[in-house]
Formats: structure tokens, C-alpha cells, sequence
């Protein structure tokens, strides 16, 4: 077994920190708090519900706008309630998308129950099954820097979709002091406004 | 046991170009959808625009998310399904697209209400109507062809100026029964 070296904290600081271009879906729970400390940003769409649809969400932007990156930054509870997702993103295979799924092999936010993937559950082995070639575990500071070279040149150098799994095992990520937003439709219209400009409320 | 004898269905069939041209006037970019015999003329004429981008899903759920992505990224999605499929996108309609007040504009095209020769279609079609009120979504319902276009059209309104869940419940009057042979 790789040995992991990563923290939460510096997966969304890396990813996500001054990338101020990048549009951000997040998952529930510890991803959303990890992104909020990254950095509240009004391109990061946060769930706070709406479980296993992170990236199918992300899918739906990503086809909106080409023109842009898009990171879907998730746990791995949540990715597995939408594993569907990954055999359909595969399908349509946006070149300007990222999926990554932080994996702490736990439901951090019911108590610490392991999740599939403590045992033999290989979320990335089942993305690349699914048709998503570029498919990589992360596990040290060198595979996160060449993870964050990718996502920054999505679309582009790097045709997605990408997948990655970024171990941290067992590690779990409290509510910040500051919770990010928590209003559904305040985050959709700051995220449109902050995309598309002031008509985008009109 | 006895092939069923199909019911009569007025033809000929129009309805699905109804809808593809209503689909194109409010300005549909993307369709999201998990086959179904009944949408299959629709999901061709979609399959075929290059101004449209056609997802097939796994679930009808991932349908949902993808309506409220398209709509963060300023486009409008619509959502075709099948009534049993509806079951499927429950947690969705609810924890995402009501709770955010996404537009929603879902094209259901009903089993298990008129004439319906496999009984595990009956129970979600008969519950789809209850189901959709219960996560907030308004129903409008299309009995004859030459409704299809005004319905959707006033359902699209709705959904997208408006930032509403509607379902548009294609009876199955409508649409015909499935025959099996």
C-alpha cells in the first residue's frame, strides 16, 4: 500500500486556492468545508444536499460552457451514490471537465462509518472502466502538483475528462469556524452572476 | 399467455415534432434523458440537431443534476422520462432543484394509466401525480396532439422565467399503449 502523505486542506488549496477561472461543484460535507477554507469563491456551487449528484451537476456545466474548467470536488460517499454518473460522463466525455474525489474511505458527517472503499472498492479502477482513460490515485505531494498542472490546463494540454482519486485516509474535515453559504438559491444566483454578469439575475 | 390487443392510437403521429419545435422556441440546449419508447421520435430529432446536446443517463436522477449544472452555466436543459423513472429522481428534485429553485422542465411520458398491459408499471404511474405535487412541481397534463405544443410551451415559461419544477405528464391517451408481440 502507497504510503499517503496528503492532507485535505492542501488538496482544495492546491486545486482550487488562487485558480480564480475555475468553476467548482462540490460535494456534501467535507468537501464542502474543505473548499469554503480554500477560499469562499462565488464560482463554487456548494451541496449541501442533493447527494450522488455531484457529478452529474458538474456534467451539466461543464456541457454549458466549454469555454471553461470545471473541478467537481467530492468525497467518496458521495461519488459512490452516483457511480451511473461516471459510465455517463465517460459517454459524453467533456473535454473541460475534472472529477476529483477526495477519499477518506468514511462518512465523515454521520459518524465515522467506513465507506466502501476502506475495503476493496477501487473508485478509480471503476472510472477508467467506465471510460474515462485518464484516471490516476493520488497519494503525495508530487502527484498533487502534477494532478493541479492537469486541472489547470483542462480542455486545452489535457483533454478530459479527468478522473483521480486523492487518498487521505481517515482523515475528516470539521465545519469551518466561517460555514460557507448555505442558501441553495443564493449560491446558484452568485455563481450566474459571477459567470454571466448582471443579466444573468434579469 | 395472449399477446394484448394494442389500443387504437390517433394517427398520424405528430406530436413528438410538436414538441422538438416548442423545445427549439424556448431555447433548449440540452436534453438529458433515459430512453423510452415514447420519446423515441423526440431523443432522434434531438440526436440529429447539432444546436442541442443529447445525454443519455444511467438514472433519471443524474437528469437533475444536469438540468442544474446547465443552469449555472447559463443554459436550459429539459428532461425526458418515463413516469416510472420519476421514483428515481425524487431526493433530487427535492434536495437540489427545489431547494436551490432551479428551473425544471421534465417531459414524463406516462405508463400504467390507460390500458396497461404490464402491472409493474401500474403502482409509480398511479402515484406519479402525488409524487411530483409532494416535492413541489407543478403538473400539466396533455390528453390530445394538438395540445402538446401550448402545454409545453406554458410549462417551459413556467420553468424557466418563472423558476419552477413542472412536469409535463404525456397521457398515455396520448401517447398510445405498449404493445408487446
Amino acid at each position: 500500500m502507497t504510503t499517503c502523505t496528503l492532507t485535505r486542506q492542501q488538496i482544495a488549496g492546491r486545486l482550487i486556492g488562487t485558480d480564480t477561472d475555475l468553476l467548482v461543484v462540490t460535494g456534501l460535507g467535507g468537501t464542502c468545508w474543505d473548499a469554503s477554507q480554500a477560499g469562499d469563491r462565488d464560482l463554487t456551487y456548494y451541496l449541501w444536499g442533493g447527494m450522488g449528484l455531484a457529478a452529474s451537476t458538474g456534467l451539466g456545466l461543464a456541457l454549458s460552457r466549454l469555454d471553461r474548467r470545471v473541478l467537481v470536488l467530492t468525497g467518496d460517499g458521495e461519488m459512490l451514490m452516483g457511480l451511473g454518473s461516471l459510465a455517463t460522463v465517460a459517454r459524453i466525455a467533456p473535454a473541460n471537465l475534472a472529477i476529483v474525489v477526495v477519499d477518506n474511505e468514511l462518512y465523515g458527517e454521520t459518524g465515522g462509518q467506513s465507506s466502501h472503499t476502506a475495503g476493496s472498492c477501487d473508485l478509480a479502477g471503476i472510472a477508467r472502466a467506465a471510460g474515462i482513460p485518464d484516471s490516476r490515485i493520488v497519494s503525495d505531494a508530487a502527484g498533487l502538483e502534477e494532478l493541479a498542472g492537469a486541472v489547470s490546463s483542462l480542455g486545452a494540454a489535457v483533454r478530459g475528462p479527468l478522473f483521480a482519486v486523492a487518498r487521505v485516509p481517515g482523515q475528516l474535515s470539521g465545519p469551518p469556524a466561517e460555514l460557507p453559504p448555505r442558501d441553495g438559491t443564493y449560491l446558484k444566483h452568485r455563481f450566474r452572476e459571477a459567470l454571466m454578469g448582471p443579466h444573468a439575475l434579469r | 399467455m395472449t399477446a394484448p390487443v394494442p389500443l387504437p392510437v390517433s394517427a398520424p403521429v405528430t406530436w413528438p415534432d410538436a414538441l422538438y419545435d416548442t423545445l427549439k422556441q424556448v431555447g433548449i440546449d440540452q436534453i438529458g434523458h433515459v430512453p423510452d419508447a415514447g420519446h423515441a421520435r423526440l431523443i432522434d430529432r434531438c440526436e440529429h440537431d447539432p444546436g442541442i446536446v443529447v445525454t443519455g443517463l444511467t438514472s433519471e436522477e443524474e437528469g437533475v443534476g444536469l438540468a442544474a449544472g446547465a443552469w449555472l452555466g447559463g443554459q436550459r436543459a429539459a428532461l425526458l422520462m418515463q413516469s416510472s423513472g420519476l421514483g428515481n429522481c425524487i431526493n433530487a428534485i427535492a434536495s437540489l432543484a427545489e431547494a436551490g429553485q432551479f428551473p425544471l422542465l421534465m417531459i414524463i411520458t406516462m405508463r400504467g394509466e390507460w390500458g396497461e398491459f404490464n402491472p409493474w408499471q401500474v403502482p409509480l404511474g398511479r402515484a406519479t401525480r402525488d409524487v411530483l405535487v409532494a416535492v413541489d412541481c407543478r403538473v400539466l397534463d396533455v390528453h390530445r396532439p394538438d395540445d402538446v405544443a401550448d402545454t409545453t410551451l406554458a410549462a417551459a415559461r413556467l420553468a424557466f422565467d418563472s423558476s419552477q419544477r413542472v412536469a409535463v405528464l404525456l397521457t398515455q391517451r396520448l401517447i398510445g399503449t405498449k404493445a408487446f408481440r
